[in-house]
C-alpha cells in the first residue's frame, strides 16, 4: 500500500518505460527475423521447388461441380433427373481478342444479350482459366457447325454438362418447382465455394425448398496444363459428391389423373393422406414446362407465361387465396355441437333468407323458395344458408373463430415448399387492427357460410379436411418422405409431425356431422348426389361456391348472364372411406360456377384413381 | 559568427521541417516507402495507372492529415483522447444498428457524403486514452489501473470483433495493451495472462470465432483442405513468393502476379507480388526500412520528456509492427488469412489514413520535448 502512495519519480517511471520499449524493440527483431526466417526457405531454400510450380504455372485448380440430387414420386417414378446437354464455353485468358471472337462466333451460333450479359457477369467471378458458358443447350445442328469450326478458335470449346431434366414436363410442376441460371442474388445466399462451378440453383417450391439436400458438394481436380492452358494431365482429384435424392409422397399418377381432370379449366387441387400428413397429388393449373426455365427461358416465352390472364406460373395451391364457401359448414355445424348451441336434432326454418333482429337487410339462401324445415344433417347435406346464418348469430364470431383456428385455417400449414400464404381467419381483433372499425353482427352471418373476410388456400382446406376426417389430429403436409443420403443410400425417412390436435368434446358430435358429409355424397338430396353413381367406397363430402363478386340486394345471380371471370369459384371438399379415411381432397374450380357440378367430379376422379388402383 | 554559421549549415528544408514539426528521418522513410509501394501498386494492377494515381492522391491527403496532426499539441492531445474514444465508440455502436453490410461484415458507416470505418478512430483513440490514463499515475501500473485499462480497451475489441472484423480488433486491441505493456505490466501477471488465455483457447475456439474464422485457421495447417477457399490465396501466395528466389523475376514481370493467380493481390497480399518480383534480397531491405521506421518510433517514445508521449509514440510504433508482422506472416503462409492490409502499400485508403495521423502524433510528441525544452 505504502509503495503504491509513492510520488512519481520521473527518473525510474521513464527508465522502466526504456527498458520496455527495448525489450519490445528486441521482440519485433526477433519476430521479424522469423518472417525473414520463413521467407529465407521460402524463397532460397525450397526456390526449386516453387519455381517449378510457377513455370511450368501451370497447376490449375479446377472445381467440378456435383450432380444435382434425383426427384423420385412415390413409387420411384424419376420426377427430376440429369441429362447431358452440350454448352459453348469459352477460357477467358485464352481469346486474345474476346469481342471479335463473340461476334465471328454469331455466324455459327445465335446467343442473346441475355445470354451475353450471363456470360459476362460470370467472367467477373471465375477463377483464372476457368471456362465459362456463352450458350447452354446447343441442338445437334450448332454442336456440328460448331465443332467443324472450332480450330479457328483459340479458347473456345464444346463441352457436355449434366443439366437439370423434368421427364414428364409440365407434369406435377407447382409441386417440384424448378432450378434456374444461378444469379448474383443467389450467390450471396449460399457457400459461393461449395457453389464454384455449379451453374443451376433451385428457384422455386420443392428444388427450393430443398436445395440444401439436393445441390451436393465440390469437387475439385488439379490439373497441368500446357503454356495455351490446354489441360495435359490430371494431378489428382476429389471428386465431387453428388446430392441427396429425394423421394416424394406424391403420387405421379395420381397427379396426371388430377390434372387431366381439370381438362382446360383453372384451379387448384390438394389431396392428402389424412393419417400422416403426405401430400399424395398438389395440382395448380394451368401448368407450364419447367424445362424451358432450367436454360434460361427466352423473353419471349417469359412473357407469354408472365403476361397470360390464366397466370399458369401462379401456384394456386399454395399461394391461391379463396373464399371456402359451404365446404366450412361441418367445422361450424361441429363447432355449434360442441358448444351445445345447436342439437342434432334441433330444427330451423328456412324460408329462402334470414333477418337479423332490428335490420332490414335480408340474408339469403341460394335457394330462392327455401329449404324449410332443416336440421343439421339436412342443412349439410342440402348445403342450407340460412340454417348456418342462425348457428352463426348463435355462436358469435369469437366461438367461430377460435374453433376454425384449431383445424388450421388463418396459419401457414408449414409445407415443405416455398410460397405458401396465410389465409385469413377474420376476427374483432383482426379487424380492429387491419380496418380500425368494430366487428359488425352481418359479417358473422357471412362468415357463417364461408364468406366475406374468410380465405383459405387449397392446401390449407385440404389440410383442414384431413384433419376433420381423422376427428381433429392435423399433420404438418409434406412433399418429401425420405431422403435418400449420398453416398451410402442411406434412406432418411421424415417422420410425419402432428401440428394440433383438436380434442372432441363429445365423440357422437363428430359423427353426426361426419353422416351428414356422407349423405352430401350418397343421401338423395345431398348436393353432391351426382358423383356416387358406380362408387364402390363410400365418401364425405361438402360442395362449396364461393362468390366472386357481390350481387346487390335484389339482383339475381345469373350464371349466363355473368362474364366467366366473375362467375363463382366452384369448391368440393371430401374423404373417402368414410368409414377408414385413406385420402382428403380439396378442389377449387376457378370461376367454374357450381361444387356439385364442375369441382365433385375431379375429387372423384382423384379418390378413384387412388382407392381403387391401390387395392 | 555562430548565427551565421547556423544558418549555413542547418539547409532550408531543415527550418521547413521544423515550422512544421516534422521529423525528417521519420518523414523521408515514409516517404521512401510510400514511392517503394506505388511501383509495387502498379505491377499488382496490372500496370493500371489510374488506381496509382488513385492511390497517390490518398498518400497526398494521408501526408497532410500527418502534418495536422503533428501540429496538435501533446496537451490538446490529452484533452480530447476521451472524447475521441467515447465518440468512436458511440459511432460503433451506431454501426452495429444502422451500418452497410458488405462482404457479409457489418463496417461501414454512411454519413451520406462519405463512408467509412468508425473502428479506424479507435485505432487512435484506444493508445490515446489508455495513454492519457496512466500518464498520471505512478507506475508500475497496479491492479486498479490494469482493471480500467483492460475494460477500456476491451469495449471496442468486442464491438470490433463482432462485426466481424478480426484484424481490425487486434490491431485495436494490440495498440491498447502495448500501452499497458509499456506502463510496466509485471511479468508475473503478463504470464498469468498468458496462461489463462491458452488454457482458454479451445473455449474461444468453440464460442468466439465464427465458423470461417476457424476454418482460415485449420487452412494454414492444411491449404490443401480448402483449395477453393482460403487455401487456394495461401498455396498461390506461397508459389508466388517461392518462385521469386533470390533477385526476383524483376519489376513487372511475376508470372504468377500477372497472370492474375494472386487474389487481393493489390490489397493484403500485395506483399506475395512483391515478394515474387523483388525475391528475398527485396524482401529483406522491405522489412529493414519497416524496422527502420519501427525503430525511430521506439527512439522518439524513450526520449520523450513526458510518460504519455512515451507511452503513446511506444503503443504506436509497435502497432505499426503488428500490420507488418500479421500481414506478412499471412502471406507467408505463417498465419491465418486476417484483414489486415501491408501498411503504406496495399491499395485503400482507410487505413493509410489512420497509419499516417499515427505517425504525426508521434512527430508532435517529438517536437513536444524539442520546444518545451
Amino acid at each position: 500500500m505504502s509503495k503504491r502512495e509513492q510520488l512519481k519519480d520521473d527518473f525510474l517511471e521513464s527508465r522502466l518505460i526504456r527498458r520496455r520499449l527495448v525489450l519490445a524493440a528486441i521482440f519485433t527483431v526477433i519476430l521479424l527475423g522469423l518472417v525473414l526466417g520463413r521467407l529465407y526457405v521460402l524463397q532460397v531454400v525450397s526456390y526449386e521447388h516453387f519455381s517449378t510450380l510457377s513455370d511450368s504455372n501451370r497447376i490449375r485448380i479446377k472445381a467440378l461441380p456435383p450432380t444435382r440430387g434425383l426427384i423420385f414420386d412415390r413409387h420411384g417414378v424419376v420426377m427430376a433427373n440429369n441429362l447431358p446437354t452440350y454448352r459453348l464455353e469459352i477460357v477467358r485468358e485464352q481469346v486474345a481478342d474476346l469481342d471479335a471472337t463473340l461476334e465471328q462466333l454469331r455466324q455459327y451460333v445465335e446467343y442473346t444479350d441475355q445470354d451475353l450479359k450471363r456470360f459476362r457477369q460470370s467472367s467477373k467471378r471465375r477463377r483464372p482459366f476457368e471456362s465459362i458458358p456463352l450458350r447452354l443447350n446447343l441442338d445437334d445442328a450448332e454442336v456440328a457447325r460448331l465443332a467443324v469450326n472450332l480450330h479457328k478458335f483459340e479458347g473456345v470449346e464444346i463441352n457436355a454438362r449434366l443439366t437439370r431434366n423434368y421427364p414428364h414436363g409440365e407434369h406435377a410442376v407447382h409441386a417440384l418447382g424448378y432450378v434456374g441460371r444461378i444469379d448474383e442474388r443467389d450467390l450471396s445466399e449460399v457457400n459461393e465455394v461449395e457453389y464454384a462451378g455449379t451453374t443451376h440453383i433451385g428457384k422455386l417450391g420443392l428444388e427450393k425448398f430443398y436445395e440444401h439436400e439436393l445441390h451436393g458438394s465440390v469437387g475439385v481436380q488439379q490439373v497441368e496444363v500446357n503454356a495455351n492452358g490446354r489441360t495435359l494431365r490430371v494431378l489428382s482429384e476429389s471428386p465431387p459428391i453428388q446430392g441427396n435424392n429425394l423421394h416424394l409422397t406424391i403420387d405421379s399418377r395420381l397427379q396426371r389423373v388430377a390434372e387431366e381432370a381439370f381438362a382446360d379449366r383453372n384451379g387448384a387441387a390438394v389431396a392428402i393422406d389424412p393419417t400422416n400428413g403426405e401430400i399424395l397429388a398438389l395440382v395448380s393449373m394451368p401448368i407450364f414446362n419447367p424445362n424451358l426455365f432450367v436454360n434460361g427461358i427466352s423473353y419471349d416465352n417469359y412473357n407469354a407465361l408472365r403476361d397470360s390472364p390464366e397466370r399458369p406460373l401462379f401456384n394456386r395451391a399454395l399461394s391461391g387465396q379463396y373464399p371456402p364457401g359451404s365446404t366450412t359448414k361441418p367445422f361450424y355445424g361441429l363447432a355449434g355441437l360442441e358448444a351445445r348451441v345447436n342439437q342434432k336434432d334441433e330444427k330451423t326454418w328456412c324460408g329462402g333468407y334470414y333477418l337479423l333482429p332490428n335490420e332490414e337487410r335480408r340474408y339469403r339462401d341460394w335457394k330462392k323458395e327455401g329449404h324449410g324445415h332443416m336440421n343439421l344433417n339436412d342443412a349439410i347435406a342440402q348445403s342450407c344458408d340460412v340454417y348456418f346464418y342462425d348457428l352463426a348469430y348463435r355462436l358469435g364470431i369469437d366461438r367461430m373463430s377460435e374453433f376454425m383456428a384449431q383445424f388450421g385455417f388463418g396459419v401457414k400449414t408449414g409445407v415443405d415448399s416455398t410460397g405458401e400464404r396465410n389465409g385469413l381467419l377474420p376476427s374483432r381483433e383482426w379487424k380492429r387492427r387491419n380496418e380500425g372499425m368494430p366487428w359488425f353482427p352481418g359479417e358473422t352471418l357471412i362468415t357463417g357460410i364461408g364468406q366475406g373476410a374468410l380465405l383459405v388456400t387449397p392446401l390449407q382446406l385440404a389440410n383442414s379436411t384431413a384433419a376433420f376426417a381423422v376427428k381433429g389430429t392435423r399433420y404438418q403436409p409434406r412433399l418429401v418422405r425420405s431422403v435418400e443420403k449420398i453416398p451410402d443410400y442411406n434412406m432418411i425417412d421424415i417422420a410425419s409431425r402432428v401440428t394440433g390436435r383438436y380434442e372432441l368434446l363429445k365423440p357422437k358430435n363428430w359423427e353426426h356431422v361426419h353422416n351428414a358429409m356422407v349423405n352430401v355424397v350418397h343421401g338423395l338430396r345431398g348436393t353432391a348426389q351426382g358423383i356416387n353413381r358406380g362408387m364402390e367406397y363410400k365418401t364425405a363430402g361438402k360442395t362449396g361456391t364461393a362468390q366472386v363478386f357481390e350481387i346487390a340486394q335484389d339482383e339475381e345471380y345469373d350464371e349466363e348472364t355473368v362474364a366467366e371471370k366473375l362467375r363463382d369459384h366452384a369448391l368440393f371438399v371430401s374423404y373417402a372411406p368414410a368409414e377408414d379415411p385413406k385420402i382428403a381432397v380439396a378442389v377449387i374450380v376457378e370461376n367454374g360456377g357450381s361444387g356439385s357440378s364442375v369441382a365433385a367430379p375431379i375429387a372423384r376422379q382423384i379418390m378413384d384413381a387412388y382407392l381403387l388402383e391401390k387395392s | 559568427m555562430n548565427q551565421s554559421l547556423d544558418s549555413d549549415s542547418v539547409s532550408i528544408t531543415r527550418r521547413i521541417l521544423d515550422a512544421l514539426r516534422l521529423d525528417p528521418v521519420l518523414l523521408s522513410l515514409l516517404v521512401i516507402l510510400a514511392l517503394f509501394g506505388s511501383l509495387v501498386l502498379y505491377s499488382a494492377t496490372g500496370s493500371d495507372q489510374s488506381a496509382v494515381l488513385r492511390q497517390g492522391t490518398r498518400i497526398l491527403v494521408a501526408m497532410m492529415l500527418l502534418v495536422a496532426a503533428a501540429n496538435v499539441p501533446v496537451r490538446m492531445l490529452r484533452k480530447v483522447s476521451i472524447w475521441l474514444y467515447l465518440g468512436g465508440v458511440g459511432l460503433l455502436v451506431a454501426v452495429m444498428f444502422y451500418g452497410e453490410v458488405g462482404k457479409g461484415a457489418q463496417r461501414w458507416l454512411d454519413l451520406g457524403f462519405i463512408r467509412f470505418q468508425p473502428s479506424e478512430i479507435l485505432k487512435l483513440a484506444v493508445p490515446m486514452i489508455v495513454a492519457t490514463y496512466l500518464a498520471d499515475r505512478v507506475l508500475p501500473v497496479g491492479f486498479k489501473e490494469l482493471v480500467v485499462s483492460s475494460v477500456l480497451v476491451l469495449i471496442p475489441v468486442m464491438l470490433i470483433a463482432r462485426q466481424p472484423d478480426l484484424g481490425t480488433a487486434i490491431l485495436v486491441g494490440s495498440a491498447g495493451f502495448f500501452v499497458l505493456f509499456l506502463a510496466g505490466v509485471r511479468w508475473r501477471i503478463i504470464i498469468s495472462l498468458a496462461v489463462m488465455f491458452s488454457a482458454m483457447a479451445p473455449l474461444l475456439w468453440k464460442f468466439a470465432l465464427h465458423e470461417y474464422q476457424r476454418k482460415r485457421i485449420l487452412t494454414l495447417l492444411d491449404p490443401e483442405s480448402d483449395p477453393l477457399g482460403s487455401g487456394y490465396h495461401i498455396i498461390q501466395s506461397k508459389i508466388a513468393i517461392g518462385s521469386g528466389g533470390v533477385y526476383g523475376k524483376g519489376w513487372l514481370n511475376g508470372t504468377q502476379s500477372q497472370l492474375d493467380f494472386i487474389p487481393e493481390r493489390s490489397t493484403d497480399f500485395i506483399f506475395s507480388v512483391f515478394g515474387e518480383e523483388f525475391g528475398f534480397f527485396g524482401s529483406v531491405v522491405l522489412i529493414l526500412i519497416y524496422l527502420a521506421i519501427i525503430f525511430r518510433g521506439l527512439y522518439i517514445a524513450a526520449h520523450s520528456n513526458e510518460n504519455f508521449g512515451r507511452l503513446l509514440a511506444g503503443a504506436l510504433s509497435l502497432t505499426f509492427f503488428v500490420y507488418l508482422f500479421v500481414n506478412t506472416g499471412m502471406v507467408a503462409g505463417m498465419l491465418p488469412v486476417v484483414g489486415v492490409p501491408l501498411p503504406l502499400i496495399s491499395y485503400g485508403g482507410t487505413s493509410m489514413v489512420t497509419l499516417m495521423m499515427g505517425f504525426g502524433l508521434i512527430m508532435s510528441i517529438r517536437s513536444a520535448k524539442r520546444f518545451l525544452v
